[in-house]
């Protein structure tokens, strides 16, 4: 009997606390328009999205949360209705995307580039190749040490299609070491180790100083990053917001956003980081 | 070498110049990880009093489970809460995911155990027979209650700094559910990885220095609170 009582008035308490424990947090979210944008690290970590979206939201009045992940975790956001708009860069598993009916609009948004980088020293001796698909040959021929991302963004996917072009499978080989980690983290870890690695040049660039890496191999069209913003389909998922994720896919490509992406990246760097590409062929870049 | 010494120094730059979106940052980090750790001593000590105090078939196996889950790792936590507040997820409806509030109750998911484990303990270190003896001398059960929480003051403290320390200092669930939104999800421990991941170490670096200052401020003041002389 006394048990019970002793428990019913702990419960009392307990129930007590609960409630005032409920009430508390709940008046921590605004109500505003929220836009959840899906991205990839290299548009946070190169600081772009740090200007555009202050922009975009003055105009608008929009509230943009940013969810900077890997382009395909940013994908698999989308297709499951946890994102309103997509900024990604891994144009085959987008269009994958898009064929299976997940976005209504894909539009070209910006590119740079990719670049080979690796230990000043060279030990495979991918100076001397000719083509991308060579030097990603010698590496694997000399048994080089090769860092990759391994976590299914952009840049890895980049990386994997020049791996599948030239016959190589790399996965599970001793040279090839995965690190499931960041763009910045990943440059890190190829220092380090001495190894060679697939990058984007913003991030290599922000990097730089810290970095005991050269570049290797850069400019063939084959290394071109090309970035798109995709509206999701509201279909898939009725949950989205299909005004703001227009919204924002409107204001990357418009006039007025494509100058500022063409000129950021000059004050800091002394050139630009990415090149506006709104309105053009995705075939026509690099040539 | 010299990171470190231009770390140290922009931290003291940015907490001079009183820079406001580091003191944004500071302030989010205390209030939310503060709310956190308020909840999580509300239910690990209510609740751990009734598992301290109360005889039933068992407890050693809830026991062992709470003192589990003074180990749960933030970023499994951040998973589940992530998946739990998805729009199309059971909690979606609260349209609470990338925000604050979603870090509060990250945080205090990981927060609960760790105060319940250690009041529990403490209780149980109390004196059985100390509560047929307040209850003898005729106090009611309320006031038991409350003296034997005074009386276990010193492992109590422990264990609202242990949840607090272990809340302020993890990264993994505030990244998931919050989404490192600048000046709405983003705390310092967040904003710490991202400076990391932008290469600017300079930075990362003063974020910790800070992160650290404040965990000792707050560690203070819960240790004054801690240590004062008992009232006679």
């Amino acid at each position: 009997m006394k048990l019970i009582k002793n428990f019913v008035g702990m419960f009392a308490l307990f129930v007590a606390v609960i409630a005032v424990s409920c009430v508390s947090p709940a008046s921590a979210a605004p109500v505003v328009k929220n836009v959840i944008l899906a991205t990839t690290t290299s548009t946070q970590d190169s600081g772009l999205l740090d200007v555009l979206i202050p922009l975009f939201e003055k105009e608008t009045g929009y509230f943009v949360k940013t969810i900077a992940v890997g382009s395909g975790q940013a994908m698999k956001m989308g297709e499951r209705g946890e994102a309103d708009v997509l900024l990604v860069h891994s144009p085959a598993a987008e269009k994958e995307f898009m064929a299976k009916g997940f976005g209504i609009s894909r539009r070209l948004v910006m590119h740079n580039d990719f670049i080979l980088v690796g230990p000043p020293g060279d030990p495979a001796k991918i100076r001397e190749a000719k083509t991308t698909q060579e030097a990603f040959k010698k590496i694997a021929a000399a048994g080089a040490l090769f860092i990759s991302r391994g976590d299914n963004s952009g840049t890895n996917a980049k990386e994997l299609a020049i791996w599948k072009a030239v016959g190589v499978s790399p996965v599970g080989q001793k040279w090839y070491q995965p690190t499931g980690l960041g763009m910045g983290q990943t440059l890190n870890v190829a220092s380090e180790k001495n190894g060679y690695t697939l990058t984007d040049r913003a991030t290599y660039l922000a990097f730089k100083k810290t970095l005991g890496l050269s570049i290797l191999r850069e400019g063939d069209p084959i290394l071109l990053n090309i970035y798109h913003v995709i509206e999701l389909n509201p279909a898939k998922s009725p949950k989205i917001n299909i005004a703001g994720g227009k919204a924002f896919a409107d204001f990357m490509v418009s006039k007025k956003t494509q100058a500022v992406i063409g000129k950021f990246g000059i004050a800091k760097y002394g050139a630009p980081l990415f090149f506006p590409d709104a309105g053009k062929k995705e075939e026509s870049l690099g040539k | 070498m010299d990171l470190i010494i231009d770390g140290i120094i922009k931290a003291f730059k940015l907490l001079i110049a009183l820079d406001p979106e580091v003191l944004g940052i500071t302030w989010l980090s205390l209030k939310v990880s503060g709310t956190a750790t308020l909840i999580s001593v509300f239910i690990g000590i209510s609740l751990g009093m009734v598992i301290a105090l109360t005889n039933f078939p068992g407890k050693k196996f809830v026991i062992s489970v709470v003192n589990t889950g003074m180990g749960l790792p933030p970023v499994v936590v951040g998973l589940f809460v992530t998946v739990f507040l998805w729009r199309n997820g059971p909690f979606g409806f609260l349209d609470i995911l990338y925000t604050p509030t979603a870090i509060i109750a990250a945080q205090a998911v990981i927060a609960t155990p760790i105060v319940m484990g250690i009041s529990i303990a403490a209780l149980q270190n109390l004196p059985a027979k100390m509560r047929l003896q307040i209850l003898s001398l005729g106090a009611t059960r309320l006031q038991m209650v409350w003296i034997l929480l005074r009386e276990a003051r010193l492992p109590l403290m422990a264990a609202v700094m242990a949840g607090f320390g272990g809340v302020i200092s993890e990264v993994g669930a505030s990244i998931m559910v919050g989404g490192n939104i600048l000046d709405y999800t983003r705390v310092l421990t967040t904003a710490t990885v991202m400076e990391t991941s932008k290469g600017d170490f300079d930075i990362a670096f003063a974020l910790s220095i800070i992160l650290l200052i404040l965990m000792f401020v707050v560690n203070y003041f819960f240790t004054l609170i801690q240590q004062r002389e008992r009232p006679r």
